[in-house]
């Protein structure tokens, strides 16, 4: 009896020491399977505002997605006035006004295309549309166009940082955290 | 120690160290199956060799593929294809291999459901069963990323961004099981080491537990009959063979069930050297393209069924549904009321079920295939409605169901 209390500790002790070892081994396997530094740090883009044309659409490139930069028309930032939803996605950067956003449908993630005569974008995978500030027009996807984070750097754009404009941007639930 | 003697040859030899004979008797010439079973029940075997073939022509492709995103899409269409003497059969053997066997998979499944073999006593056949279905669904899935062709890249994309859970928006998540923020170099070489290391031994073992399922229970047969499997076989070694219900599993059903194999692997060979390409995506032939969408992303066939699930619903509906549609399997054994374990011909309303099922499966996948656009996304909601409502009602109709 006195034994089999002995043996019955010395299990549970060395339980207790496995179940230690189990725990940090299952975080180090989660800590090996994270992004590495090395693409974390490439995670920042640096956009100049001042080369693009208005109402044609650039792909840029950020964290390897695709990043939509449309510098808007007067006729386009009147339009938006009329509803300051819109123009609250909108990047205001001097006298200009961008539509800067993450070229990804939010409804699975194809890549949608711009019609510049139509000011719109268009999914055709499942005919999602979205106005030219990106807001969506029609179903099914289920928001916006994501604004990835930004921040305003004289007439450049730095993509990846979080500058004031965008904290505000997801205050107002413009945008999801992207 | 165990007492051995000097061997008198090289079996008695292997005898005395590894009871060659006792595991032949076990494994072999007195694993007892039932007489009255048809072709259906050799699809266990054609699954076997099939996943024999697929390792086998893994081995070579894996000699000369590169897991780097620069070079995989050449490694695989050029050096394979056109420089490594015979590569384009491991390929073609591989890519067929790898369609053909879900192929097999589904026809056992359903030979399954028809015949209740999910039923008192061989639930746990069943249940590792679909295990293996899992498993088979997340090699293929990783092994379709790496050639990197376009629909790789965005099947890599889609199915992962389903990890961010809809309105969830679980993007770390996402991000931890890439290794990045989009498909890249982490994503393809922790996939390569799940298809070709991790998953593999996963499957072995789960085919372990799932042979093992089946010892104690024994095989169903055709009529649902209940054999007491100790006496026939007490009568087959008696020397009345033709009474007893059972035969040996070799050589005498083996005999059946290598005729099946033969004509399976004619037919395979068939679509190997003249039809490889029914398994090959076109669009996979354009290499990974991070900045452009192909126009319309669309799994492998055999996963058709349940994307056609997910997509006619708003997001959260459609991942709801998706997983419904991946989880309701496992619990066949226990939502079907019913004692009985025979051919859906000889039930009640789970006749109709049986059919009905099977019927909107194939729609599903026909659906899923076209564009989701005009008639044929609201034939693909029905088809995912009903698919939803047949296993709702399956407890309700089976639970009023007489003994036969």
């Amino acid at each position: 009896m006195k034994n089999n209390s002995r043996r019955g500790f010395m299990g549970k002790a060395f339980g207790a020491v496995a179940g230690v070892g189990a725990v940090a081994s299952l975080y180090a396997m989660k800590r090996s399977w994270d992004p590495l530094p090395s693409v974390k740090a490439a995670g920042f883009t640096t956009l100049d505002m001042s080369q693009y044309k208005e109402n044609e659409l650039v792909t840029e490139k950020w964290r390897g997605k695709p990043i939509f930069v449309l510098k808007q028309t007067a006729e386009m930032v009147k339009k938006a006035e009329k509803n300051p939803k819109d123009l609250e996605r909108l990047i205001k950067i001097g006298n200009d006004y961008f539509l800067v956003c993450l070229g990804l449908c939010t409804h699975l993630g194809c890549i949608p295309g711009y019609n510049p005569d139509e000011k719109s974008f268009l999914c055709a995978c499942h005919g999602g549309m979205y106005d030219f500030t990106g807001e969506v027009t029609k179903a099914p996807p289920p928001r916006g166009l994501d604004i990835p984070p930004f921040k305003i750097d004289g007439d450049k754009l730095v993509l990846g940082e979080e500058g004031p404009e965008y904290k505000k941007m997801l205050e107002n639930g413009i945008t999801l955290k992207a | 120690m165990a007492h051995f003697t000097k061997a008198k040859n090289l079996h008695d030899w292997l005898n005395q160290r590894l009871a060659i004979d006792t595991l032949n008797r076990v494994l072999a010439t007195e694993y007892w199956i039932p007489k009255n079973i048809n072709f259906l029940w050799a699809m266990g075997m054609i699954l076997a060799i099939t996943f024999g073939l697929l390792l086998i022509s893994g081995i070579f492709l894996l000699m000369y593929y590169q897991p780097n995103i620069d070079l995989a899409f050449d490694s695989v269409n050029y050096t394979i294809m056109q420089e490594v003497g015979y590569g384009w059969l491991w390929r073609h053997v591989h890519g067929v291999a790898a369609s053909v066997v879900f192929l097999i998979i589904y026809i056992h499944m359903f030979t399954g459901i028809y015949y209740g073999s999910y039923k008192n006593g061989r639930e746990m056949i069943w249940i590792s069963g679909m295990l293996l279905f899992v498993a088979f669904s997340a090699e293929a899935f990783s092994g379709y990323m790496l050639p990197w062709g376009q629909m790789s890249y965005w099947a890599g994309m889609v199915i992962t961004n389903l990890f961010a859970g809809g309105s969830l928006h679980a993007d770390g998540l996402v991000e931890w099981i890439r290794g990045d923020y989009i498909p890249a170099q982490a994503f393809l070489n922790r996939f390569f080491m799940l298809h070709v290391l991790l998953i593999p031994l996963a499957i072995i073992g789960l085919i372990g537990l799932h042979f093992g399922a089946l010892r104690i229970p024994h095989v169903n047969n055709q009529d649902g009959e209940e054999i007491d499997f100790d006496a026939e076989a007490k009568k087959y070694l008696a020397g009345d063979k033709a009474n007893s219900k059972v035969i040996r599993f070799m050589n005498d059903f083996l005999a059946k069930d290598m005729m099946v194999v033969g004509i399976f692997l004619i037919l395979f060979f068939y679509l190997v050297f003249y039809h490889y390409d029914f398994a090959m995506d076109p669009v996979n032939f354009d290499p990974a393209n991070g900045l452009k969408t192909p126009a319309h992303i669309y799994p492998e066939w055999y996963f058709l069924w349940s994307y056609e699930i997910l997509r006619p619903f708003s997001t959260d509906v459609g991942l709801i549904a998706f997983a419904f549609a991946q989880v309701i399997f496992f619990l066949l054994p226990f939502l079907d009321r019913s004692p009985n374990a025979v051919p859906a011909s000889r039930r009640g309303l789970f006749k109709y079920w049986f059919w009905a099922m099977l019927i909107d499966m194939i729609i599903l996948t026909a659906m899923g295939k076209v564009p989701p656009e005009g008639v044929f996304s609201a034939i693909g909601f029905y088809a995912a409605i009903t698919f939803i409502g047949l296993w709702i009602i399956l407890p309700f109709i089976t639970k009023f169901e007489k003994k036969v």
